[in-house]
Parts: C-alpha cells; structure tokens; sequence
C-alpha cells in the first residue's frame, strides 16, 4: 500500500470550494486550541467575535464599512495577480487615489454634488492607476522587477500624502494640526440612514461584476490570463505583452485609487495621516484567498472584516490585539496549505499497481 | 455540478445558521450586573506594553484600578486612526461604559462623533483641542519637564551636539524640542540640538537607526519624542548618553539615561473618575502641570553628578512655584528673529499650535 500524489488534471468544483471553507474552519478550530490553553472558552470568543460584527444593525454596518476598502483593494490586485504581475503596491495607489481625490473638495468646495463625486472618482481612479502605471512603466521600459517598485513606492505615496497634510494641505484653522480641512457634504459620498455604511458598496458590486465577466467572457481576460500562465505561448500567439502590463498596472491602481477616493469621501470626511490601517496589504492575502476570484473576493474580504471588526470586540473581553491577526495568518495558512489537496489528487495504491506504473 | 453546487449552497447555509445558533447560545451570560462600580474604558493607538506613550497610559489606569475600588477598567490597544477608532469608541460607548478615555490626538474627530450619539456618556480626549458639553480635552505641561531634562543633557554634553529624534513635526513635538533646547541653552549656550524626524510613532528599528544618525553626526547626548525605546538602544550600545521620555527608560537602557521626561497619568484618571462619580464632572480643556504632578522628571542615573542634580532640582522648585517659566522672553527663532519680548511669556494659545524652532535648533519644519 503507497500513498501518492497525483496532478490532478481537472480540478473539480466541489473539491474547490469546499476545501477552502473546510480549511477555514479547520483554522478557527486551530486557533480555539489556543484559547483553551490560555484559558478561554472558545466558543463564548468566537460568539463574541461573530455577534460583534454580525449581532446587531451598527455591528452589520461596520463590517461593511470595514469590506468596501478591502473588497475594492482585492479587485484591484486580482486584476494584477491574474496575469502573473506582483502589484503589491495597493496601500501606494490607495493613498495616491485619496489623495487626488482630495484635491478636489479642497480646491473647488463650491461644486455641486452631482459633480464633485463624479470628479473625485476620477481623480482618485487617475490617482491610483498612473501611480501604478509608472511602476508598470518601469517593468516594460527597463525590466524593473514590479515586486520591488510597486512596494517601494508604497513609502512615497504615504510619505506624499504626509507632505500635503503636514504642510500646504493642512487646514488653516487646525492650530497646526496634520489634517486638511472637513469636506464639504457635497464631497462625501451619501450613507444608508444613520449608519456609517455608504454607497461605496455599489462600486464594489458593480466593479465585482464587471471584473468577473471580462475575466470569464472577454478577450481580453483571456489574453491576460495567458500571459500569466505562458508568457511565451503568448508572444507566440501575438499579445502585446507590453501595452498588457501598462493596462493592466493601470486598472489594477486605479481600481485601489477609488478605494482610496471612496474612504477620504466618507469613511474619513478629510484627508489626514494613516487613513489605511494597511487595506492595501490585507487586499494581497484576500485576493489571494478568493483565488482572485471577483465574487469570491467580495466573500473573503467580509470575512476579514468580520475578523477585524470582532477583534477589537475581544480586545473589550480582555483578549490581546493580537488574536485577529492570528486569526488571519492562520486561515492563509491553512487555505494555501489546502491547495495541495485541490490541486493533486491522492492515490492509495498497493505496492504491486505501484511498481506496475513507475 | 449542478446537483453539487446546490448541495455546497445546502452546507454552507447549515453552516452559517449552525454558527449564528452556536453564537446565540453562548451570549446569554452578558451584561452582568457590575454592583454600581464604575465602568471605564481606554483607547490607545500602541501597545500598552510598548514601553512610552501607551504604557504611560496603562499605567495610569492601573494606578486607578488600584486606589479605586468602584472602578472596572478595560481598553483597547492598537486602534488605527482612521476608520476604526470611531467605531471602537461607539462599542466602548454601547457596551456600558461610563468614561471613555482616548488617547491619540487622531481619534479627535471620531470622539466628537461618538460624543453626540452618547450623551449620557463621558468622553476624554487627550492631546487635541475640541470639547463637548459631555467631552473633555486633557494634556499635561510636558514641556516643563523637557525643559529640566534640557538642563541635564546640556551639563553632560561634551561635544556639545545633542541629538533630537522626533516622531513628526505637530506642535506638540515642536514644543518638546524648543522647551528642551531652551533648557540646554540655559546651561550651556554653546550646544546644539540636531533634530531628525522619523516620520513614525512607533517603529523601534527605524527610531534606533535615527539615533544611530545623529551619534554618527557627533551627538554624545540622544533624546526623542517617539513611543517606544528605541532611541535609548542606541545610545546604550555606543555608549552614549540619553534622556528618555514618556517613562522612566534607566531600566531598558541602565548605563545611558540621565534622567527622562516622565508623563504620571494616574493622579489626573483618579481625579477624573473621582468627579464623575460625585456628579461633579465638567467638560473643559485640562492642561496639567508638574505642580499637579502629571508630568515629572524621573531620578537621575548614577553617572549624573551632584551639582547639575542640585542646579535642576532647584530649577523643579522655581517651576512649581511659577517662578521659572520656560517659555519667558527673550526668545529668538531659528533665524535669530526675536519672537517673544524681554519680560513676556508665551501665551497657551501660541504654545497650543506653535511651528517653529528657538535658537539652537538644528532642524527643519516643513511648511
């Protein structure tokens, strides 16, 4: 009897999302192992976690709010990551899209609703995606390795936005403080009621929905997964690799500038240091989580928010900050580590069958 | 597949219901009565283990938990500035508590969000400058005990450059940094202060190297505005010398620290929760002072010698008793441009939103 892993050449489907979900839950019954030894109950802390996120209307609102960056940053970056090009730049492009977008209220306060959001959009869109741009600029002009530039420009764009805020941004009746001046409510997206969820969850809809058909249905979704699996076949198969990256680094920063726009718009109502607790960051392993997956993304990104927002609900309880960042780490580490089983198949054979196919 | 997919679709919904049950179930035992003792809550944007700022702080509500017995403390750690501290403040706020105190300078507006939605709560903000009818500003005169540790340093110093790491250029670091360069220019005219900004609060490697810069730079004496030790690793491993802040630092870096500006915040939350407690709590803008013993010096390191502890210790009194002002003219800026007069006192106003540096600075403020 031998146990063997096989390439599995069709992956089905059931195995595909039901591992990963398994893996989920195999993570929290991992991490409950902790909380009994450090003396807890673990399912009065996980009650408390999902109750604090999901047990009441404001706790439903805040993980929303907590999804929108995180869910929008992952769409950007799946846009990337599909054809095999490492932006790990989001939280950058996030911070240069607020930024742009900022520019805007503080420059024209008196423009109209109707066309101060759809200017800042574009802003923040314009803002993200040339950030990203220059990095895929670097890639294609001088083979700049888009890990490196796009992570090092992360730096400059939160050090520009600190600039701004520190200096010519800062609001002349903030005694000196680093924050600009509170947008006018014609600059801040409109929310449901009283609650702090807003309409940034539209863009995550409708950019989910358009992102999964072109990856599915359009051409060009097909040639940028091409040129992530075979670059070669590609060239062969006569894609413009080139114009690809710089498309494709565009829209990618362009969709975490609007994430970036649509967190200074309502979430922030200003522009100010540390509007990302690191979206940027969290969007790698939530894209990477849903499989780069659109709707998926959506899925995982409330996940995390979930996680987040309970966490701090723990941190009341007692439990150390740390525990929603183990969380996380635990479930990448288990999904990842899962693949294994989507990816190959395992064969129990007897030794004879064995020897027979080697 | 399609025969599976709706069976995944089956699993799932079992699973969410079977987790909300499990959820439901497990909530029963909350909101226990506490018998009458007051519940308080503290926000922090570090850890309360990072041995500054937020540690400062813990300690405070330790302070409290102990001289008070009516008191349930908890807090939250690590809350960023954006879009999580207005929601932690309204969990803090829904779940009972009676005082909530907040402090990073950050959470400012979120406070005044939370303030409005509560008003039956009481709201503490340290280190910003807006009130409510139910939320009250505080912060302690600093700036006094950078003064006297600017005496120390400047005493010491014999290469007469002293070293500044600084978080980012608000006027509340602004402040430190003149307040304890006046201090060394009171003692020794000749010295400079070398500022460079870190552009962090908390990052122990990068305020380390920072320090490291301005030993490289001929600094023998290092001091900071930041929130954790870093700086003082520093000067301990080139065998410098250095003033800590926020506590007492001697125990991390034993055979550099001179002393450090110490913040004391347990008195200030006793008081607080005191007032509250007998009714008598008003908002309003507190600004407290070494006579109020909310910020301190910490006790010399053995290498300081007996006159410069004389010559400080003397300089405390006249502190306390009002009879020495730091911030009392004549003072010049950077440019050599005299800013307050022979015989005048910088107002709290000016002091509250100040950006620039004294004469003796070496630095920058962006503008």
């Amino acid at each position: 009897m031998r146990i063997k892993l096989q390439k599995s050449l069709a992956p089905n489907l059931v195995s595909q999302t039901l591992i990963p979900i398994v893996a989920i839950l195999a993570s929290l019954f991992f991490c409950a192992i902790f909380f009994v030894l450090t003396g807890r109950d673990p399912v009065e802390v996980y009650s408390a976690m999902f109750l604090g996120a999901l047990g009441s209307e404001y706790g439903i609102s805040e993980t929303f709010v907590k999804m929108i960056p995180l869910a929008l940053c992952g769409l950007g970056i799946a846009v990337a990551f599909r054809m095999h090009l490492w932006n790990i730049g989001a939280e950058g492009q996030f911070y240069m899209g607020a930024c742009a977008a900022t520019w805007i209220p503080l420059s024209f306060p008196n423009l109209p609703f109707m066309l101060m959001i759809p200017t800042m959009i574009i802003m923040g869109a314009l803002g993200g995606g040339l950030w990203g741009l220059l990095a895929g600029w670097f890639k294609t002009k001088w083979q700049v390795d888009e890990i490196i530039s796009t992570l090092m420009m992360n730096y400059i764009g939160i050090l520009w936005v600190d600039f701004l805020v520190y200096g010519a941004w800062r609001d002349p009746n903030g005694k000196n403080f680093p924050l600009t001046a509170a947008f006018p409510q014609s600059a801040m997206l409109p929310t449901f009621g009283s609650l702090r969820v807003h309409y940034g969850i539209f863009f995550v809809l409708l950019i989910a929905a358009v992102l999964w058909i072109i990856f599915k249905k359009s051409k060009w979704g097909y040639e940028t997964l091409v040129i992530g699996s075979n670059p070669v076949a590609a060239r062969y198969a006569g894609i413009n690799i080139k114009s690809n990256v710089l498309l494709t680094m565009f829209i990618s920063g362009a969709l975490c500038g609007i994430a970036g726009m649509v967190e200074v718009s309502v979430v922030v109502g200003k522009l100010q240091p540390g509007i990302s607790p690191g979206y940027g960051y969290t969007a790698i392993i939530v894209a990477w989580l849903a499989r780069l997956h659109p709707i998926a993304i959506i899925g995982v990104a409330f996940l995390f928010a979930i996680i987040h927002v309970g966490g701090f609900m723990l941190q009341t309880m007692g439990m150390p900050s740390a525990t929603a960042t183990m969380l996380q780490g635990a479930m990448l580490f288990f999904v990842v580590g899962s693949e294994i089983l989507t990816k190959y198949e395992i064969k129990f054979t007897s030794s004879k069958e064995g020897e027979k196919n080697e | 597949m399609c025969m599976f997919s709706k069976w995944e679709r089956v699993l799932l919904s079992c699973l969410l219901v079977g987790s909300l049950a499990v959820a439901g179930c497990g909530s029963g035992k909350k909101d226990t009565d506490k018998g009458g003792k007051t519940k308080v809550a503290f926000v922090h944007n570090g850890s309360i283990n990072d041995g500054g700022w937020t540690n400062a702080h813990s300690n405070g509500r330790l302070a409290l938990l102990k001289d008070n017995k009516n008191v349930e403390a908890s807090y939250v750690e690590n809350v960023g500035d954006g879009a999580d501290a207005e929601r932690v403040i309204t969990q803090l706020a829904s779940q009972g508590n009676k005082v909530i105190f907040a402090t990073s300078f950050g959470y400012m507006d979120s406070m005044v969000n939370v303030a409005k939605k509560y008003p039956d709560t009481i709201f503490m903000h340290c280190s910003g400058y807006k009130t409510a009818s139910n939320m009250g500003n505080y912060f302690g005169r600093i700036y006094q005990a950078r003064y006297l540790t600017g005496m120390v340093a400047g005493k010491q110093t014999q290469s007469n450059i002293i070293g500044y790491v600084a978080a980012f250029p608000i006027p509340e670091v602004v402040r430190g940094i003149d307040a304890f360069t006046l201090g060394v220019k009171a003692v020794n005219p000749k010295a400079i202060v070398k500022v460079i900004w870190s552009n962090t609060w908390y990052d122990p490697a990068k305020e380390k190297q920072a320090a490291l810069t301005l030993i490289d730079a001929g600094a023998d004496v290092i001091t900071q505005h930041q929130d954790t030790v870093g700086p003082q690793l520093a000067a301990e491993e080139r065998g410098k010398w250095s003033i800590g802040y926020n506590m007492d630092m001697s125990k991390a870096a034993p055979k550099a620290v001179l002393t450090s500006a110490i913040w004391n915040w347990g008195p200030y939350y006793e008081k607080v929760i005191k007032e509250v407690q007998a009714g008598t709590w008003k908002s309003g803008a507190y600004w407290g002072s070494m006579k109020d013993n909310v910020v301190d010096i910490a006790p010399y390191g053995p290498m300081v010698p007996e006159a410069t502890r004389t010559l400080v210790n003397q300089a405390k009194q006249d502190i306390i008793s009002g009879k020495l002002n730091p911030f009392a003219g004549p003072i010049k800026d950077q440019d050599g441009k005299v800013r307050v007069e022979q015989g005048q006192i910088m107002s709290d106003a000016d002091l509250l939103k100040i950006d620039w540096f004294v004469e003796g600075v070496d630095g920058y403020i962006s503008k």
